[in-house]
């Protein structure tokens, strides 16, 4: 599986990837868990909003920081 | 209700004479906090739900290719229900762009965004009253038309970094929440917000009550009265530095007003406040060159200006 958090690193971007880092750890998921900086890139997903969660190519949420419950509903 | 309850607490079940100069800053203190709390969560949780319909996403296909004026002027209203987050300025400003939106355009929402917050409008509405609330709205979106107008007017899309006009939007395929999940949103988001601002809102209650309670009454008559023709100026000046802590300035603000600051100083004041966010600033140094930042300050700081002394004429 492959995670994408999107945003420029502000402090709900790495908020984000906390929580991400935490639902992969208590699902037990292989994952890949990677930041994408590069405002290029993360306007290719279509987005105004960061932070996002990109699972799989498929943005999950934007603009907000989702719980490490909700995050562990989507990789599951 | 609220000013039964707070008379009740203070007078009765703390003893307080009524009269008293304790006594009146108490009763202002408990009532204002009773009040502002209450609006703050029925309306920023109405305001998230709202928003909930209106991501920065669905703005820009609602934006299109419009041209000035009207689109100034959607861009304006647009900016007040968009959720807006210095965190997403960047991606914000670039979606704009691309999409082929005029600069000036873009940056009526740039203007009305931060200034037509939902805090600064609870606080108004709670502490001023539903008048003085509208008056703030509707000026903070005639501000963001006419600084778009006048930005677009310049014909500055040589300051926008190049990269900008370079980068390519993709698709977005993201589904429309359900109802559960706007309240969800919206439950996390007055949280989130009062979580940020209880703090610097009791502090400001409290210094207004102290304001109210012990400042003779025309003490500010005497330095920001309408006989200091300066005072607007002076005061959006201090406002500028003094961001996002429009929760904690508008109670201080209103014991002022009623101390005899007239009401266009205070309005400039508040507007500067919100309106020119540093942090805002720094952030869109990476899309827009410097010169422009300091075109758009200029332009809102002088448009503020001309607010305060035109609301101080006729108010």
């Amino acid at each position: 599986m492959k995670i994408e958090i999107l945003g420029m690193g502000c402090v709900n971007c790495n908020k984000l990837y906390q929580n991400v880092l935490e639902a992969v750890k208590q699902s037990g998921k292989e994952a890949e868990v990677t930041k994408v900086e590069d405002i290029k890139k993360i306007m290719s997903y279509g987005l105004m909003s960061t932070p996002a969660l990109v699972i799989d190519g498929v943005v999950k949420v934007a603009g907000k920081v989702p719980k490490v419950e909700e995050i562990k509903g989507w990789i599951q | 209700m609220f000013k039964y309850l707070a008379d009740n607490l203070v007078y009765q079940l703390m003893g307080i004479r009524p009269g008293t100069m304790l006594g009146e800053a108490l009763d202002f203190f408990f009532y204002d906090t009773m009040k502002v709390f209450f609006l703050l969560f029925i309306i920023i949780f109405g305001v998230a739900v709202l928003r909930s319909f209106f991501p920065p996403e669905r703005s820009r296909k609602l934006l299109g290719h419009r041209r000035e004026y009207v689109g100034n002027f959607l861009a304006a209203l647009l900016g007040i229900v968009t959720p807006f987050c210095s965190c997403s300025a960047v991606p914000m400003f670039i979606g704009f762009v691309e999409s082929g939106l005029p600069l000036g355009v873009t940056f009526s929402f740039l203007i009305s965004s931060p200034t037509v917050n939902e805090v600064a409008l609870v606080m108004l509405w709670g502490l001023f009253g539903w008048k003085i609330a509208f008056i703030y709205t509707a000026t903070g979106v005639i501000l963001a038309f006419f600084g778009g107008i006048i930005i677009g007017k310049l014909k500055l899309e040589h300051l926008v970094e190049d990269y900008v006009y370079r980068i390519k939007m993709g698709e977005s395929a993201m589904a429309a929440p359900t109802w559960m999940e706007r309240f969800a949103y919206a439950r996390d988001y007055t949280k989130d917000i009062i979580g940020r601002v209880w703090l610097f809102v009791l502090i400001g209650i409290g210094l207004g009550a102290g304001i109210h309670g012990y400042v003779p009454m025309d003490f500010v008559l005497k330095y920001a009265g309408p006989g200091n023709p300066f005072a607007v100026l002076i005061a959006v000046l201090i406002g500028i530095p003094l961001y996002s802590n429009a929760a904690g300035t508008i109670p201080i603000i209103q014991a002022l007003v009623e101390k005899g600051l007239p009401m266009g100083t205070a309005l400039a004041f508040m507007m500067s406040i919100v309106a020119i966010s540093t942090p805002e600033m720094i952030i869109l140094r990476k899309v827009i060159k410097p010169k422009l930042i300091a075109i758009f300050a200029g332009i809102v700081t002088v448009a503020i200006i001309i607010v305060g002394y035109l609301f101080n004429a006729i108010l």
